[in-house]
């Protein structure tokens, strides 16, 4: 069964289909794989969660990487 | 004497840290690092562009944290909470890596500490178990009471972020430097070598520049000169200096055997 789940992603409105990992998330968004970090409605989610964490309606989510900065 | 800098247990070579901020790609930062021997850089954290550039370089790519001792800092952050947040998702991007660096600003304009808060997430994320190297204003006192909290360096500045300002205020940056135990390195401010110079010739433990390097005409020969600066300043520190003798002349050369005096 799937269901449209609508996230905000990085500070924008998203809808993805339930349901939906951390990693297929990622996946979606060729972020796979790459050195990032994920927090979910100002919570860390753990890298070793990707798999088996699921997105819900609602959710808060950034993910962030390392920029150039002093 | 200690001749490495040694923060939170461990040791480095290089006095010198540098931001990777403002260069024209991920090649110069790469050169001007190595040019100035640093082996801690600090980097900041932001939101990853969602659906574009997917393929873009990664600067972690570029300067690998098995190489580098990688610094995230909160740059940007105006409250304590912010800080702390940001700083949660670096250590969880840098798999656990628990040495950071503390910025929390007060205003845009002059992006100033707020100490208050600065103080206030230093005591969270000290017990959350990071290893905290705190930006700071000059101010002894506040230097004391983040050594007191558990910080593992205090980094006051020596003018404003990006103002090339050098050194304003030699006098408190020596109280500080006399009275911390933990590390004090100079960040911000350094404008050219002489100020790193005069930073290590006080008796700072290091120095931390971003905009200086990066800024330089030719960044990677800034880099260079900067090495160059902090090592001069360092062995000048530990030389000891002459007293300054303001009234009294002294000549180097022989006062004696003179041809003139024939007598």
């Amino acid at each position: 069964m799937s269901a449209p789940i609508r996230i905000t992603l990085n500070g924008a409105p998203k809808e993805f289909t339930a349901p939906l990992t951390f990693a297929q998330l990622l996946e979606e968004l060729a972020l796979a794989g790459r050195r990032l970090a994920v927090e979910r409605n100002g919570e860390i989610v753990p890298r070793s969660r990707f798999g088996e964490s699921r997105l819900a309606d609602g959710d808060r989510i950034e993910v962030v990487v390392a920029v150039g900065g002093g | 004497m200690e001749s490495k800098l040694v923060v939170a247990g461990k040791a480095y070579e290089s006095r010198l840290l540098v931001g990777t901020g403002k260069y024209r790609d991920f090649d110069e930062t790469r050169r001007a690092i190595d040019a100035s021997g640093a082996q801690i850089v600090t980097v900041a954290i932001r939101r990853t562009n969602i659906g574009q550039n997917a393929g873009e370089p990664n600067l972690l790519d570029a300067l690998p944290p098995s190489r580098f001792t990688i610094l995230p800092n909160t740059a940007g952050c105006y409250t304590a909470q912010d800080a702390v947040r940001t700083l949660r998702l670096a250590r969880e991007l840098l798999d656990g890596h628990s040495l950071v660096k503390l910025e929390v600003l007060g205003d845009a304009e002059s992006l100033y500490p707020n100490m208050p808060e600065t103080l206030a997430a230093a005591k969270t994320l000290v017990a959350e178990g990071f290893e905290v190297m705190a930006y700071c204003s000059d101010d002894p006192i506040m230097a004391k009471q983040l050594e007191e909290l558990g910080c593992v360096a205090v980094m006051p500045l020596a003018s404003l972020i990006g103002s090339g300002m050098g050194i304003l205020n030699p006098w408190n940056l020596q109280i500080i430097i006399d009275r911390v135990k933990v590390p004090v390195l100079v960040d911000a401010g350094i404008g050219t070598a002489s100020d790193a110079a005069i930073a290590m010739e006080l008796g700072c433990d290091g120095v931390l520049m971003n905009t200086a390097i990066a800024k330089a005409k030719d960044p990677v020969r800034m880099a260079h000169a900067m090495k160059l600066a902090v090592e001069a300043g360092r062995e000048a520190f530990l030389a000891g200096r002459m007293a300054k003798k303001p009234y009294e002349a002294s000549p180097s050369s022989p006062e004696t055997g003179l041809i003139q005096k024939s007598a």
